[in-house]
Parts: C-alpha cells; sequence; structure tokens
C-alpha cells in the first residue's frame, strides 16, 4: 500500500473507522474536492458492522433498495474507492498527537505510520457491554458471548458457539441474533427482559414467537454454571421466583457503548451519558480539528442514520477547512435530566448551520412531555411518548437563541401548551 | 518406565517454581498437574503484587521465602524478559483507629527487615496521588512493593525446567500411589508414575492427596473465596502506587492496585466457603469492592469495568505455610501456601529443595541454565505489535498480534485451554471481552483444547 512505504503521510482529513459513518464521511469529502482523504480501520475489510449482519434491510436511504449487511459494506466500500478515498485498512490507530499539528500513530504488520490530518474524524461506532461490564453472578464458562461475537462465528467463520442458549435483552439486536441462531442450527431456550415489557417495539416481539421461543419480561440472570462450557442458568423474575434452565449459552445482546478509547486516550472530553466523545452543533469535538460521527456519539442509531449524519459531518469539516465554522468558544451546554439518558449534541455554539436536530434518548417508558428550561425558564415543551433505545429529536433552531445552559427533562404531566414538533421514531 | 527424581504434583505458581529449582539442581522431574494447563487453580486469580513481606510474621518461613521468591525474581527476571512495574504500595489509614496501627505496621517492617519504610503525612499522600480520596489520614509508605505479571513468570519457568529434561503432564491427575521403601508408584488418571520422591504442591487439593497417600494430612484446607474487579485501562492513570489497607487478623484486606498490563484491579474479598471448585462471582459483591475502589479513589465512578474474576486460595485451619517432610516416606507436603505464594514461590522452592537434600538426595546441578524468555504482556515495555511483521491484531483491546497467538499455540508448551491461552497473550481480555475476536480465536484454536471455543460448525 503506498502509505506504508512512506512511513508517514499528510492529508486533509483523516477518517478513523471504516464502518458506514466512516466511509460516508470520507466519500463526500473527496466528492467535495479534498485533495487527499484517507480511511484508515483496523479490521482487514472495510464495511464495519454490517459486514457480519446477513440480513436485511440496509441500504434504503443511501441507494433507495433493500440490501442486506454485507453487500452495503461492499456497496459503500465501492463507492469510497470510486470517490478517490484511500483505504488503510488493518491498519490500528494507537495514539493521536494533538499538541501542535494533528498526528495519528498507526500500526500494520509493515510497521509504524504517522499520519499528519489537517482534520480527523472519529467514526470507531460502538460494541456491546459484555457480561463482565454487566456484572453478572456465576461461573465463568465458555459460551457466553455478545452479539457480534456471535456474528463473528456464523457469517465469518461459519462456526457454532453454542446450540442452546439463553438470549439476554430485547432490543433490535436481540431479535436479529435470533435470526443468526438460526443460520447456525442453534435454537435459544428462553429469551429474558430486565423490564416489564420488551426494549425494542411490542410488534417486533412477534418473531420469538414464531420461532417459539419463550419470553420473559421483569427477570434477569441471577446464576450462571459451569465448568468449561456454559451449562444451566438461574433465572429470577421481580416476584423474586427462581427457576434454572439447562442451557449451553448465554448470549449478553445489545446495550451498545460508544467504542471511545482513542477518544479518551486523545484527551477528549467524554460525555459519561453517552460514553462518547462531546461536540458541538458542527460534530467538533473538545479539540476543534477533531470531529466525530456515527455511533461512537449515540449508542446506538441505524446504519443509515449513521451514514446520513457524517455526510453532513463531512461537510461541516470542509467548511471549517475554509474557515467558515463559527468560534467553538462561548459554547452553551445541554445536558440530559430525569427521564432523559443523554443529549446530543452536548453543546451549542452561536452561529448559523449545523446539524438540523438534537439527539435524545428516554431512560424507559415515558409519556406526557419533553421540558427544556434553561435558567429557570421552560424554553420549550414537546408532548410526547417514548421509550427506551428510540430516536427522539428536537429542532436545533428552537435552541440557537438561548444564552445559557439547557436541560431537557421529561416532565410526566401531558402538556397542551407548546406545539408539537419532536419526532419521535 | 522411567524412575523420575522427585514427582511434583501440581502446576502452580508453587509447583512450576518447584519444577524450575529441582530441573536446574540436577533432577530428574516429572510434574503432574490435574487442570488442562498450568495455574487453573488457586494460582489463576491473585492480585499480582510481588510483595517485600513487610507485614509477615516476624522470623516465619513465610517471611524468608517471600524475602528469598523477591530477591531472586529481582535477579532473574531480564533473563527470563519478565516485567517489573514499579510502583511502591501504601498503606492507608482511613481511620483514627487505624492511624493507631501504623506504628506497629512501621515497627514490623523495620523487625522484618523492609528498612526502607516511612510515614506519610495526608498532605504528602495528595502530593504523591492526587486522586486519592481526600479521607486517607497517613499511611506507610513501602518503596519496594511493586506489581508484576502473575502468568508468565509460571511459564518462563516451566519452559526452563523443560528445557532440563522436566516432564510435564497436564490433565494428571493423581487419584492414588504406594510406596515400597524406595520408589513410589503413583496411578494417574493419565497412567502410571514412578517417582522416588513426591513433592504434594496440589494447592486447594493438598490435603486430600496427603490423606488418600500418606494416610492422613496434617492440616484440612479451608478455601477462601477471593472476587476481584479490573477496571478500564483509562482508570489506570488514576494512582501510582499500590493502595493497602491496614491488614485484619485474617486477611490482607482489599486492594486498590495498577495491573502490568494497565488496568487497575480492586479486590479480593474473603470469603469462607466448602466447595473447592467453584469460584463464582456475586453481582452485589462485585458492586461492593466498586464502592470501596470508589471510596478510596472517586474518580472511579466513572471508570468502566473490563473484567470480574474470582479466585480460590488455599487457607487452612492456621495461618502460616503447612510445610512438613516425611523423610520415612520420600514426601513432602507444601501445603497452605496462601496469597503470599506468587511472591514467596521461588524462596518455597530453594527452601525445599534445602530439606530434600537434608533428606539425602544429591544431585548435580546443571552447569548453564538454558534461557527461557517469554514474550513481554507488560503494557509498560515494548510489546510484540510495536515489531513489524506481526501479521494482524487479533484481539484490538489488548492489541494482541497473529504472531503472538500462533507462536503461543505452537510453542513447547502450548494452553490447554482457552484460558491457558489468554494468561499467555492476554487476547479476548480487554474491554469488549471477545465482542470482536472471539470468533476469529475460535477459528484459530479449533483443534487445539479438549474444551474448543465453538461447539461444531454452523448448521
Amino acid at each position: 500500500m503506498a502509505v506504508q512505504s512512506e512511513r508517514s503521510a499528510s492529508v486533509d482529513a483523516l477518517v478513523i473507522g471504516a464502518g458506514p459513518a466512516g466511509l460516508a464521511a470520507a466519500t463526500r469529502l473527496k466528492r467535495l474536492g479534498l485533495a487527499r482523504v484517507i480511511v484508515i480501520d483496523r479490521e482487514l475489510e472495510a464495511g464495519g458492522v454490517p459486514r457480519h449482519c446477513g440480513h436485511s434491510p440496509f441500504g434504503m436511504r443511501e441507494f433507495g433498495r433493500v440490501l442486506t449487511g454485507p453487500a452495503y459494506a461492499r456497496r459503500l466500500t465501492d463507492a469510497a474507492r470510486g470517490a478517490g478515498v484511500e483505504l488503510m485498512l488493518g491498519n490500528t490507530v494507537v495514539a493521536i498527537d494533538t499538541a501542535e499539528s494533528l498526528v495519528a500513530t498507526c500500526t500494520s504488520s509493515e510497521g509504524i505510520v504517522r499520519i499528519a490530518a489537517k482534520r480527523i474524524i472519529l467514526a470507531t461506532g460502538v460494541r456491546e457491554t459484555p457480561r463482565a461490564a454487566r456484572l453478572v453472578s456465576g461461573d465463568r464458562p465458555l459460551g457466553v458471548l455478545n452479539t457480534g461475537a456471535l456474528q463473528g462465528y456464523a457469517y465469518l467463520q461459519h462456526l457454532a458457539p453454542f446450540r442452546r442458549p439463553v438470549i439476554v435483552g430485547t432490543e433490535l439486536v436481540s431479535l436479529s441474533s435470533l435470526l443468526t441462531c438460526r443460520k447456525i442450527g442453534a435454537r435459544p431456550v428462553a429469551m429474558i427482559e430486565e423490564r416489564s415489557g420488551p426494549t425494542t417495539r411490542r410488534l417486533f416481539m412477534g418473531l420469538p414467537r414464531l420461532l417459539g421461543v419463550p419470553v420473559f419480561y421483569g427477570t434477569r440472570i441471577t446464576d450462571i454454571r459451569g465448568a468449561q462450557r456454559v451449562e444451566a442458568v438461574t433465572l429470577s423474575g421481580a416476584d423474586g421466583k427462581r427457576q434454572d434452565i439447562e442451557c449451553d449459552g448465554v448470549l449478553f445482546t445489545g446495550r451498545f457503548t460508544p467504542d471511545a478509547p482513542l477518544a479518551r486516550a486523545a484527551g477528549l472530553d467524554i460525555d459519561s451519558r453517552t460514553g462518547g466523545p462531546t461536540i458541538d452543533q458542527f460534530a467538533r469535538t473538545s479539540e476543534p480539528r477533531i470531529f466525530a460521527a456515527g455511533n461512537v456519539l449515540h449508542p446506538v442509531e441505524t446504519a443509515g442514520w449513521s451514514w446520513r449524519e457524517a455526510v453532513r459531518v463531512a461537510d461541516f469539516v470542509a467548511a471549517d477547512l475554509a474557515g467558515w465554522l463559527p468560534s467553538p468558544d462561548n459554547a452553551i451546554t445541554l445536558t440530559p435530566g430525569d427521564g432523559v439518558r443523554y443529549v446530543v449534541p452536548q453543546r451549542i455554539v452561536r452561529g448559523p448551520g449545523g446539524l438540523s436536530h438534537i439527539q435524545l434518548r428516554a431512560t424507559g417508558d415515558v409519556s406526557g412531555a419533553l421540558v427544556a428550561h434553561s435558567k429557570g425558564q421552560r424554553l420549550r415543551t414537546q408532548p410526547m411518548t417514548s421509550g427506551p433505545e428510540r430516536r427522539i429529536l428536537a429542532p436545533l433552531d428552537a435552541f440557537r437563541q438561548a444564552d445559557s445552559d439547557i436541560t431537557f427533562s421529561f416532565d410526566n404531566r401531558r402538556s397542551t401548551a407548546s406545539r408539537s414538533d419532536a419526532t419521535c421514531v | 518406565m522411567s524412575i523420575a527424581d522427585v514427582a511434583i504434583v501440581g502446576a502452580g505458581v508453587v509447583g512450576c517454581a518447584m519444577a524450575r529449582r529441582f530441573a536446574l539442581e540436577g533432577a530428574k522431574v516429572v510434574l503432574l498437574e490435574r487442570g488442562a494447563d498450568l495455574l487453573s487453580g488457586a494460582s489463576k486469580a491473585n492480585s499480582a503484587i510481588l510483595h517485600t513481606g513487610f507485614d509477615a510474621p516476624p522470623g516465619s518461613v513465610e517471611l524468608s521465602c517471600m524475602q528469598a521468591g523477591y530477591a531472586e525474581y529481582q535477579a532473574i527476571r531480564e533473563s527470563f524478559n519478565l516485567p517489573l512495574l514499579e510502583t511502591g504500595a501504601m498503606v492507608v489509614a482511613w481511620s483514627d483507629a487505624e492511624k493507631a496501627a501504623l506504628d506497629g505496621i512501621e515497627a514490623q517492617a523495620r523487625a522484618n527487615g523492609v528498612h526502607d519504610v516511612r510515614r506519610l503525612t495526608a498532605s504528602e499522600i495528595r502530593a504523591r496521588e492526587p486522586q486519592l480520596s481526600p479521607r486517607a489520614l497517613e499511611a506507610l509508605l513501602v518503596p519496594g512493593e511493586h506489581v508484576i505479571d502473575p502468568w508468565s513468570p509460571f511459564l518462563a519457568y516451566l519452559l526452563q525446567a523443560k528445557a532440563h529434561g522436566a516432564e510435564i503432564r497436564f490433565a494428571t491427575e493423581v487419584i492414588s500411589g504406594s510406596f515400597d521403601g524406595d520408589i513410589w508408584t503413583l496411578q494417574t488418571s493419565t497412567g502410571e508414575q514412578r517417582a522416588r520422591t513426591v513433592i504434594n504442591c496440589a494447592g486447594l487439593f493438598g490435603d486430600r492427596l496427603d490423606a488418600r497417600l500418606l494416610g492422613a494430612a496434617s492440616f484440612q484446607i479451608r478455601p477462601r473465596k477471593g472476587q476481584f474487579v479490573v477496571f478500564d485501562k483509562a482508570a489506570a492513570a488514576l494512582l501510582r502506587t499500590i493502595v493497602l489497607p491496614v491488614p485484619s487478623e485474617r486477611t490482607k484486606g482489599v486492594v486498590l492496585t495498577r495491573t502490568a498490563f494497565g488496568n487497575l484491579l480492586v479486590g479480593p474479598t474473603a470469603e469462607e466457603q466448602q466447595d473447592r471448585e467453584r469460584a463464582n462471582v456475586v453481582d452485589d459483591t462485585l458492586r461492593g469492592l466498586i464502592a470501596r475502589a470508589v471510596e478510596m479513589v472517586p474518580a472511579l465512578a466513572d471508570a468502566g469495568v473490563t473484567a470480574v474474576y474470582a479466585g480460590l486460595r488455599p487457607a487452612t485451619e492456621e495461618k502460616h505455610y503447612r510445610i512438613s517432610t516425611h523423610p520415612d516416606r520420600n514426601w513432602i507436603t507444601v501445603g497452605g501456601i496462601r496469597s503470599t505464594g506468587m511472591t514467596a514461590s521461588l524462596g518455597i522452592a530453594q527452601h525445599i529443595y534445602k530439606l530434600y537434600e537434608e533428606m539425602g538426595h544429591r544431585h548435580v546441578p546443571v552447569a548453564e541454565p538454558a534461557t527461557a524468555r517469554v514474550p513481554n504482556l507488560a503494557e509498560h515495555e515494548p510489546r510484540d505489535w510495536q515489531s513489524a511483521g506481526y501479521g494482524e491484531i487479533v484481539c484490538h483491546c489488548e492489541m494482541v498480534t497473529l504472531r503472538e497467538i500462533e507462536q503461543a499455540l505452537s510453542g513447547p508448551l502450548p494452553p490447554g485451554n482457552f484460558g491457558g491461552l489468554r494468561r499467555r497473550t492476554r487476547c479476548g481480555m480487554g474491554r469488549c471481552q471477545g465482542f470482536y475476536c472471539n470468533a476469529r480465536l475460535a477459528q484459530l484454536t479449533a483443534g487445539h483444547f479438549a474444551s474448543p471455543l465453538a461447539v461444531g460448525d454452523a448448521a
């Protein structure tokens, strides 16, 4: 690869992560006329998570047709190559130096390369929360994994890590895992959910019913047993009832968290709510030459959403290189209050443009109104009903004129005081 | 079948150091381990601190073994490519009662020959550890306490022992045995093994082995479970020095320490139990450990959890090591080696070899010990990914290369299970716990383990 022989390189934009967001941003940057754009990814193949999502639908927003994950990943990669983006695969960024010019240190089997970049876009994506970080009791045998690993077994290695797993979670990815189980010939023995109802829409819970997988709500795993491999789990209901279920695996699905160690190592300000870097409405992190796009900002969105967002972020990067973005200083902060899990962006600066919407997540099922407060005053009230892991949007324009920090919270008294143009998708 | 000079039962920290010592002294060694790999029992879970012995019982065998083990580790570690993370430790007093206990601890340290200890005032503590809670009243600094890789040394010792002819038999449990006045004939799960002398390093099963083969055990194992929580690497920047509590009569207490791998670790608990096999983690206990860590370093409230684990320490009904020789039976028991065993292991091996000589045995020591360098896994020393030609990075969280994994699998002492591969390379031990690499590792390790990662092909 050209860059490898250089040992150092200089680019207009370096995009870290070749998933849907990273490829979209890089492609856009080339089309906007940037001379040299590199996308770097630690995997040997570009495309990110969709590469091992063998199911549909992908690509409606981007290509106007329904594709499987791998086909979608190939389309995105081809588009980037066609636009003149350089792909550096099998390369891991181990450090970003921000002291003077931005320099990313990368390693591959061929050695260390240093890339000086005028701007960097972090698009490092998300991963699921593993069993350890969930502090689940029990032994630590083989057969306990996340959906990401299961997809690797099924679609990349054509292997099966278990035959009769218990599935933990009822997010969209949990349902996708049911299909992946089918692909490897595994028959889940149960699907369990700590909440009293599904995390995803009730409508989608027809899938486990169709596949004959019993679903237990208000239930969690309180013991995993197995000397070598999982042999059984104990399920405990909210009513205190316990039951032992024989199984040979436990699949912990969802509870996505940004893969942001690089952002931390670069010293960027991290939002403890999202787990990713904080940004302003131009997707600038606390180091304004480093931008961020996609799921590293907001666990978790669809590939299509991340793609669209990243195209916008590329526009902001190009505008910044042209000197058109307003100063990142004197921002007001947006913070989550009662019932709100996170708010992105976390800062708004004075000036036109930027992301069109503020993205929020509720902590659970909420109904009533999303209220924005500033200095004790209600800025805005948006009646809505929402649930966990549902996209909530509020128009950014409504908050541009605010002159002090804003808190978003859910007020469960239904309000009719204000028009509703919040979108709950 | 050939007759070994010594059969060492158990490939924990003590058995591995023992195999090396006896092989270097010229004995023909066979090492019998019931687990699929070394460090399968008590030894796989510890806090990885190389102790000075400052708080060990004065005049005890434990103290002399710890100090001899400490010195030998320092002397040989570079030749094996073994790391040392120089941290020092502080025994921190969080209450007036604990503050009052520091005088006694300091006096004991000096009595134990650890003369470089010194007291730190609250403001000196703050200057050294700005993230430590201001509730720390006073501390005793023990500059010589350090952190090591708790697994690689023992692999290195076995590799050296093997280079000098030691035979290492994993997945081999000693079931029974008979002594004819000269030679032991051991019946194992993988066949017969004859040896002139048996050294019982069977850890959690040491009393049972004595009972089974000698007819009686002079001690009783009372397993003590320790649970640990490993914080994400970002948290390691919050602390330089090991934070030790003022110990109680029973246990050294909950420690907060960096690891050689660049994480921060809190633990262990000390929970008495009957079961010798099961070391399960318990959610409420883990939450309690995290709360304890946050009390000590408040900024840990925002730190992610990378891993949790639990292990069993082979405590007995008494606190001291239970070492005994049975010259009429050609038998040596090394029992009750509790939490100080990792530090003391090399010293215990020296001590036992002396006892063995006193029983009348003599060998010709090897003239030139073989080198047995192991891959460095410590974060503060160069890792494999920093030199070209590594193929690919398989585990991104811990930056484990394909070259490292292939070398571990094809080396002279390949891992017998996935845990063994993890301990040799750190693959899958990072924050994502295999989200990215588990499937690839299943493919790379296919055919290597009795308990494979994959149960079969995708149907």
